[in-house]
This record gives structure tokens, sequence and C-alpha cells, in this order.
């Protein structure tokens, strides 16, 4: 006989400890109450959903499919409002009544609202689910001032999230530092640094005390008497277990409803599992103890009693691109026989702490860089003595370069915290189904689908133990030099080399052919910011005579007109030069421009000077234009001068060598008239703000641009611009548009290295395109002083044959 | 038939290092090429579609057409891309005399008739069109 299950809460504690109940032997018929409409989604990627990395049914977790599949009856849109613990039956919201053999209670938590005056305005959110999500993307706009109220995790994801979208956030933090249970103080100075530098203000040790306002949301106001102007306020200021149906069923309930080690109430026919549950007095607000407890859960109620719930060592990771920061254990130095090693660097904004007790690792703190979190997390789970790597502890030593062994990791290690798959789940999985990629992975596990730290580990046992695995290779430019382009560049740079002749001799063929040439040119004028020993003979025809070549061997001829503006006079010049030279052909170019085409090699120079304008690049892999609408001079919709901000981005950028042509617009609205979405940089105008888009592409290939970041100045959106340029020019591979390039790095980890990246990094990018930019010159000048005698001249021979 | 002459064409100088530089003589379009320790001469034109060859990348002895990357060999005027294609651009012989250099052509008249037909012409079904990946 089957008995009845019927679990309250469509979450992610309740819904995983489901899974594992299947996995077990079947003995029961499951009914599924959700209060919230939505299937079971991932809450940790609420963050992203407002942060616009990921929509809202990217973050689903099992579908109408999966209930369908094993005989689940979901009820979706009921809240469970008592429960008869005596005749053993729920009752809903909606007047129904489900009896139960067996209940499980997995309600989570819900926001902890702190007293204060003027919680009934209009204009105050929380953020737990994914309505809550929806509503604040409604509110959130370009110049809105948002407070959010809570620096910890959760406030400072929503805080990014709000950020990204274009509003003026503030967080209001009540203690001295930010995330205080996860970080010491230095820490916290640390991270308040990263969001102050993502544009997030940070107020410290300030107690709201009212929400201010006529009806709405207007400001906030402090305890020292103290308050600031906000659009609206999101509280975030901790949470608060669900325990009212433990109440109700008679349980034993404390701040959460209290479990023991067998993950059993006081009731042997009630359970309970994830953030509404207090176990050995602590409450969890993560997802890692959530699973370890549906585990053993599962093994309780299906008569498998046995496995032991024993707490779990509490890890966070913010999941803020560019700010990275990790905590575990316990960091505090006061305890006896405890020791801090440290190490920071504030340009790089880097800062690590490990607390070491009786040669164990206690807790550790990584800001700024986490890569080593996972070796952390490992020393802290197996209490690993570390008497003899003492020396090596904050930096891998060389053995351990490369990163962790996954071989050493014993099978029962969980290598995904937020979906509780250990290795030996993954392992099993690789064998039984064949699986051979990550996303094979990801779809069969689960794991490296949260918040995507253990992605590199699920890579690595893959390559251990998939036979198909294949990483993506990395493909070397050509035949002639054996090195795929990012160590190209690494060689370039600590070799010194500065001339492609150079290279070919040291690392290549000696001889080079028509794709590495020119893809080496490139590179050392990169590389060098345009101090390097320029070979012509290595670059394609049109870069050796400033001109496009065409199918009759002719060239064409485009003049720079900087964002499509141009003078009666420039036109009338134009025009002069066309009928001097007979151009056969003169066109308006697609991209604001005109075209004088088969204009011959050796009337170069001449039309050059007779124009007098400055090359428009049409021919290179370079700065080609920024096309620009009227913006705010005519149009009567135009709400930010796009004509002035696209000349200004042209002029400075213009003369600069880029992996493959570069094409910039910029528009005055999201009407969108210049079509700045579909280019490799856009910067599209709105009330009060830009957002810079970066990777679009209409041709071979559309795509819409992916959103950089959004900005309030001109001069800011040009700062975001210029810094994703720089960075373009610097990690793409030589004939890579920025279409590919932005897909291949991910947007998270291009933002992550341009606009959030820490300021030494920034400054960097900004100081060598100043030096590129500095040595740059209009190529067209070379028509006054040729780099060589016959660079533009045609050769007639010496002695006419005598016939 | 021996009717060849050497003709004084340019200064040396005049052709950079690894580059080509087109000249007429006698009516015809020739590439000149400077390869360090020589210097070649070929016909001017792609067989392909007509591609200028003295505006190509040299590779070793090798010229790239910059229209559509066929490559073609200074020394034998054959095509190794994008196939193995025997002998079918024109190559001259050349010498340098005191910083001039010199290529050996056929006699203007004789000129006309003799010059072979393009290549190209007859082999483009088989050899087809490979897009310049440069461009
Ligand atoms: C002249 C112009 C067409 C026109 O008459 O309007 C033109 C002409 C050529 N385009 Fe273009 N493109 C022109 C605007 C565009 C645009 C529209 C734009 O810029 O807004 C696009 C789509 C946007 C883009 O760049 O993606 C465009 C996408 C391409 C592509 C496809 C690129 C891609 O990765 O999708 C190529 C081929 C390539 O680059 O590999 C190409 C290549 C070419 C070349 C350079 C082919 C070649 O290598 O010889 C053509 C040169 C003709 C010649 O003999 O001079 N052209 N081409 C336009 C010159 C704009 C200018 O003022 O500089
Ligand atoms: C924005 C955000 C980011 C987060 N990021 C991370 C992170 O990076 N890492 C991490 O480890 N954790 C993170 N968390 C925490 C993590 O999401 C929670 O720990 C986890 O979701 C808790 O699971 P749960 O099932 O206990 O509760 P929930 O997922 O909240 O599920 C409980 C469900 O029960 C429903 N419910 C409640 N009462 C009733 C009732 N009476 N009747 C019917 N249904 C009811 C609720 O509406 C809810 O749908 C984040 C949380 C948020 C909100
Ligand atoms: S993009 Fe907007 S502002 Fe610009 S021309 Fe079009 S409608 Fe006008
Ligand atoms: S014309 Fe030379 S390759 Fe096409």
């Amino acid at each position: 006989m089957m008995e009845r299950l019927v679990v309250v809460g469509n979450g992610m504690a309740g819904v995983a400890c489901v899974e594992q109940i299947l996995n077990h032997a079947p003995k029961f018929e499951i009914t599924i109450f959700g209060d919230e409409t939505h299937l079971n989604y991932n809450r940790i990627l609420l963050s992203s959903v407002l942060a616009g990395e990921k929509a809202a049914d990217e973050i689903q977790l099992n579908g109408l499919e999966w209930y369908a599949k094993h005989g689940i009856v979901l009820r979706l849109g009921i809240r469970i409002t008592d429960v008869d613990a005596e005749r053993k039956m729920v009752t809903g919201d909606d007047d129904s009544k489900t009896p139960f053999d067996k209940l499980l209670i997995a309600t989570g938590s819900t926001p902890l609202i702190p007293p204060m005056d003027g919680l009934e305005k209009e204009g105050l959110f929380v953020f737990r689910n994914l309505d809550d999500t929806r509503a604040l993307l409604d509110r959130a706009a370009p110049g809105k001032r948002a407070v959010v109220i809570g620096g910890g995790l959760l406030g400072l994801e929503a805080a990014r999230g709000l950020q990204v979208q274009g509003c003026d956030v503030t967080v209001v933090h009540l203690m001295d530092t930010l995330m205080e249970r996860q970080l010491d103080l230095t820490g916290g100075s640390y991270l308040k640094a990263k969001m102050e530098c993502l544009g997030v203000k940070v107020l410290l040790e300030r107690s709201t005390t009212a929400i201010l306002g006529n009806g709405k949301a207007e400001g906030v106001a402090f305890k020292d008497g103290s308050s600031i102007a906000a659009d609206f306020v999101v509280i975030a200021a901790g949470i608060r277990p669900n325990v009212e149906l433990g109440r109700k069923a008679g349980l034993e309930v404390n701040r959460g409803i209290i479990v023991n080690d067998y993950m059993e109430t006081s009731n042997p026919d009630v359970f309970a599992v994830g953030e509404c549950v207090e176990h050995n007095g602590t409450c969890y607000g993560l997802v890692a103890p959530l699973f370890e407890q549906g585990k053993v859960l599962a093994a309780t109620i299906t008569g498998n009693r046995g496995p032991l719930y024993r707490g779990t060592i509490q890890a966070a990771k913010l999941k803020i691109m560019g700010v990275d920061v990790f905590s575990a254990g316990n960091f505090s130095e006061k305890a006896p026989g405890t020791d801090a090693v440290r190490y920071e660097d504030p340009a790089l904004g880097t800062y690590k702490k490990l607390t070491v007790r009786d040669g164990k690792l206690a807790g550790v703190i990584l800001v700024g860089d986490t890569s080593e979190s996972h070796r952390y997390m490992d020393w802290l789970r197996s209490q690993t003595d570390l008497t003899a790597m003492r020396r090596q502890l904050l930096f891998p030593g060389p053995a351990d370069d490369a990163g962790l062994d996954v071989a050493a990791m014993a099978d029962s290690k969980v290598v995904c915290g937020c979906n509780g798959v250990t290795k030996g789940a993954i392992i099993h999985a690789v064998h039984e189904k064949g699986i051979s990629t990550l996303a094979q992975l990801r779809d069969s596990t689960r794991a490296s689908t949260g918040c995507g730290s253990c992605t590199e580990v699920c890579q690595q046992l893959l390559k251990a133990v998939a036979p198909e695995f294949q990483e993506e290779a990395k493909k070397s430019l050509c035949k002639c030099i054996p090195f795929p382009e990012d160590k190209l560049r690494e060689i370039l740079r600590s070799q010194r080399l500065r001339s492609v002749q150079e290279v070919l001799e040291i690392y290549g063929n000696g001889v080079g052919c028509e794709i590495c040439k020119p893809a080496l040119s490139y590179m050392l004028d990169m590389l060098w910011c345009g101090d390097h020993d320029e070979d012509r003979s290595a670059r394609f025809i049109n870069d050796r005579v400033h001109a496009n070549i065409q199918k009759d061997g002719t060239f064409s001829v485009v003049p720079r007109i900087r964002g499509g503006v141009t003078s009666a006079k420039e036109l009338r010049r134009i025009a002069d030069v066309a009928e001097k030279y007979n151009v056969p052909m003169v066109k308006i170019t697609g991209s604001q421009r005109i075209d004088l085409l088969g204009v011959k090699k050796a009337d170069l120079p001449q039309i050059w000077a007779d124009l007098g304008m400055p090359s428009g690049q049409a021919y290179t892999k370079g700065v080609r234009m920024v096309k620009t609408c009227v913006g705010t001079d005519f149009c009567r919709f135009g709400v930010q001068d796009s004509t002035k901000a696209g000349v200004e981005l042209e002029r400075r950028l213009e003369n600069l060598y880029t992996p493959h042509k570069l094409k910039m617009g910029a528009v005055g609205c999201p009407r969108n008239c210049a079509e700045a979405t579909v280019k490799d940089i856009g910067l599209v105008g709105q009330e009060g703000s830009w957002q810079v888009v970066v990777g679009g592409a209409a041709g071979k290939k559309v795509r819409k641009a992916d959103l950089l970041i959004t900005v309030e100045s001109t001069e800011e959106a040009l700062q975001a611009a210029t810094l994703f340029f720089q960075y373009y020019r610097e990690n793409a591979n030589y004939l890579e548009r920025t279409y590919d390039f932005v897909e291949r790095k991910g947007i998270e980890n291009v933002r992550r290295d341009t606009v959030y990246a820490p300021l030494a990094i920034q400054q960097g990018l900004r100081e060598r395109l100043r030096k590129s930019k500095r040595i740059s010159r209009d190529a067209w000048l070379e028509g006054d002083a040729p780099r060589h005698p016959t660079q533009f001249v045609q050769i007639e021979s010496l002695e006419k044959v005598q016939g | 038939m021996n009717n060849k002459q050497w003709i004084r064409v340019t200064a040396m100088q005049n052709i950079p290092l690894r580059e080509g530089r087109s000249v007429n003589v006698a009516g015809r379009e020739i590439a000149i090429f400077n390869l360090g320790d020589r210097v070649l001469a070929i016909d001017g034109r792609c067989p392909h579609k007509g591609g200028p060859l003295a505006e190509g990348i040299v590779t070793g002895s090798t010229v790239v057409c910059p229209l559509h990357a066929w490559k073609i060999s200074l020394e034998t005027g054959s095509i190794s891309k994008p196939n193995e294609n025997p002998a079918c651009v024109a190559t001259y012989r050349t010498r340098i005399e005191s910083g001039i250099v010199l290529i050996e052509v056929p006699e203007a008249s004789q000129e006309m008739e003799e010059r072979p037909l393009s290549c190209g012409e007859q082999n483009r079904a088989c050899l087809g069109d490979s897009p310049s990946p440069v461009l």
C-alpha cells in the first residue's frame, strides 16, 4: 500500500528532498503544495534575473513533465493555512482538506522586516521570490534612486542588480561593516571599496527608523536624525523561518522547527527540511545544508533510518561579478590557539585571511580573488593537518600549481555545494550516461547549475574520467607558428619581440603566411602600443596603401566623416576630387559616409591631399565609424546628444587597429535609428542615462548587443566604451569580431574585466590605450611622406623593349 | 625559338624586401618580388580572376593573391592553393647588375601570339573560388 506524502512548500529544499525520496524504493503518493504560482525554480539565481543576466524562465529547476513523470500531484497557488496533526489533514486557503500519512514541511522563510515607521507606504519592496523580483524590475529604471536596507549577501546582490538596471543605489547597513557575519573589518572595507567602485553608495552604522513620504516612499530616516531621498526602498535585512505550520502541528519549535540528527521532528509522522528548520541550534540560510538535510530525511522517511545529519560548515559566496567574495567557517581570531594568516594588496583589491586553529583550518575569508576557495573548503571539511603546508597556505606551492587534485578527492566529497552533488555522483553519471560535455553533466546531475563556483572542478573531473571529454581545443593561428593566440601574445610580450620577421624566425617557420603575418602585425602594434617595428610586407595590401583593393586592382577611398556629420565645404571638395580624378563611382555607404570607388593607386596621395580629410579606415581591421542619429539637436524624441557623443567617441578611438573591424553607433533614444544595438559598441540614450552595449552585429551574423553598463553622464559612457575597446584589442583573437568575442568570454566576464574590474586594472587598460593613441596618426599623412619611395608609385621600366 | 631579350627595369631598392611591385615591360604587366637573396618575376595577373599579384603577401617563395588568396609559386608559376596545379603563370628570368634589376622577356613582336591562354580561364571549374581569409 502506498502511503500519502504531502509536501508543503514547492521550493528548493522541499523539491530537492522529494528528488532524494524518489531515489529510494517507491513508497509514497506525493502531493506538493506551493503558494507561489511558479514551478520550482533556483531561488539563488533571482540575483541574476534582477541583474538582467538570466531570464525568469531560465532558472526553472523542475518542469511540469518531471512532476508528471513521477506521478506527483502539484497544487500551485495554494497556501496551507492549517495542520491537524491528530486527524492527519492539512487545510488550504482554498478550503481544501488533504489527508496525509506523512507530512513534510518545507516552507522556507520570509523576509525579516525590522520595526520602523511608514512600512505601509507604496514603493517598499522585499527580495525573496520571483514575484518580488519582477516587481523590482518593473520599478527599476535608469536614474531612479533606490535605497537598499541591509548590507548582507542578499542586500548587496539586490543593490548590484538594481545598479545594473541603471538605478542610483545606496545600501544602508546597521553594522559598522558589510557582511559582518561573513567578513572581518578589513574584509568588509575591501568589499565596501569594491561596491563603491561599482557605483553603489554605502552608508554604515545607520539604523533606519522610518520610511518617509506622503503615501509613497520618498526617503528613509535614520536614528541619528539624518535622512536620504529615495524613489523606492528594498528591505533585505534578514530572514525569518516560516514556522507557523510547525506550531499548528504541535511540533517543538524554537527559532525554527526543531529537528534531530535523523531529521525527525517531535512528531514521527511530520518532517521538516530547509530554511524553516533548526538543527543543533542553527537555522541555515543557504542551500548547501538543505541538500544534505534532504538526503538524510529521505533515508529516514522511507524507512532507511541510519544516515545522520551533523550540521554543515557554512560557506558563502557573493554573486556579484567583479566583487569576488568568499567566506567559510569561523574567522574569529579570538579563540585560544588561533593564528590568523593574512595577505592583502590594496591596489588589486585582494584580501585573504585564514584562521588556523591547532594546525587545522578554522575559517577563511577571500576578497578579490576567490580562485582557491575549493582548496580551502576541502581543508575545512576534511580538517587536514596544515603543519607541513604552513609556507603555502595562501599561495599554492609549485606542485599544487595545477589547482585542485581531483584524483585525490574522496568520492563522497561534495563538488557542487548548491545542488549537493558529490564527486562519486558525477563519476557515476559520466559512466552511466556516457557524458562527455559540461552541458550534459549539468543536465543530468545539476552540478554547476547553482552559483557556478564549482564549474572548474566539474571540468577537471570530466577531463579525468570522461573518455570522450574534449576540452575546447585551442587552435593555433596557422601552420607557420604553432601556438594559440593567447599564448602567442604572452610570448611576444615576455620575450619583448617587436618585429614580425623576428617572431617568425624564433618561434615559427621563418616564412609566415597571409594569415599569421597580418595577425602578428596586429599583435605587435597592440602589445607595444604602436612602438614596434612596423613591417609593411607583413600587412595586407589595404594596409600598405590605406585604401581598399577592388576586384580590378583599383582602390576605394572613404574619408572620415565623424558621426556621419559633414559640411557643404567638405562635400564640395569631395565633388571636386571625384571630377578631377574621374572617379567612376561616388557612393553613399551603409555607414553614413561617402565612398570614391575605382581609384588608381598612384592617384591616392594626391586625392587625399585634395580632400584634406583624414582616412576613414574603411579598408582595415581598425576603427571604422560611429553611426549617429540626430539626437537632441533636431529630433523631437531625442533625450541624449547622440551626435556629439558619437563624434567624440570616434575622435577618441580613430586611427587605431583592432583585431577585426570595429563599428560603433550612438543613438539619442531607444528607437535606435542609427542601429547602435547591432554594432560592436553602441551608446543608447535614455532619459537621464546611457546604456553602453557591446558585441552587437548585423552582418554575416545578427546579434543584439549585450548591456555592458548603464551610466548617467556622457563622459562615463565614453569611458566605459573605451575600456571595452582596449579590452577587446588586448584579448580577442585576430579576425574575431566583438560578436564572437563577447559570446566566447561571456558578458559577465567582460563586465568583470572592464567596467567592474579593480581600479588598477582599469587604469592599466586606459594607460595602454592612451599610449597607442598618442603614437597613432592619420594613415593618409603617409601620402606626403611615404614609408617607401615606391609605396604609391607605378614603376616604369628604365629601358624600352626594342621591337 | 630564342627571341628573348634582357631589359633593365628598375633600381633594386625600389622594391622593398618581401614585397612586390608591378612594372610594365613590353606591354606586359609583370610582378617583381624582392626575396632578399634574389629577385623573382612572374606575370602580374592572377589566373583566377585577374588579381594584381604584385600586391600580394609574400610567404617564402610564394605570393598570395590579394583578391581570393590563391597561392602562386614565384619560382615555377604553379598554384598550390586552392588546389595543386601545374605551372600556369608565366615566370621570367631575372638578374641584378650594379643595383639594377633586369628581366628577360620575349621580343615584343612575338609576345602577342605566344602569350598562353590564362589557365585560370580553363581551370576555374576545378579550382573553385576560395574566399580571402584576410578580408
Ligand atoms: C562600402 C560598403 C558598402 C556600401 O556601399 O555601403 C561596404 C563594402 C564592403 N564590405 Fe561591408 N561595406 C559597408 C558597410 C557594411 C555594413 C553596414 C555598416 O557598417 O553599418 C556591414 C554590416 C555590419 C558589420 O560590419 O557587421 C558590412 C558587413 C560586411 C562584412 C560582414 C562582416 C561580419 O563579420 O558580419 C564583410 C566581410 C568581412 O568583414 O569579413 C564586409 C566587407 C566589405 C568589403 C570590404 C569587402 C572587401 O573586403 O572588399 C566591401 C568593400 C567594397 C569595396 O570594394 O570597397 N562588409 N559592411 C560599406 C562601407 C561602410 C563604410 O563607410 O565604411
Ligand atoms: C535572491 C536570493 C539569493 C540567494 N543566493 C543564495 C546563494 O548564492 N547561495 C545559497 O546557498 N543560498 C542563496 N539563497 C538562499 C536560498 O535560496 C535558500 O536558502 C533556499 O531557497 C531555501 O530553500 P527552502 O526550500 O527552504 O525555501 P524556499 O526556497 O523559500 O521554498 C519555500 C517555498 O514554500 C512556499 N511556502 C511557504 N509557506 C507555504 C505555505 N504555507 N503553503 C504553501 N507554500 C508555502 C514558499 O512560497 C516557497 O515557495 C538566496 C536567496 C535569495 C532570495
Ligand atoms: S534614435 Fe531617437 S533621438 Fe535619435 S533620431 Fe531616432 S528617434 Fe530621434
Ligand atoms: S583573383 Fe587571385 S585569387 Fe582570385
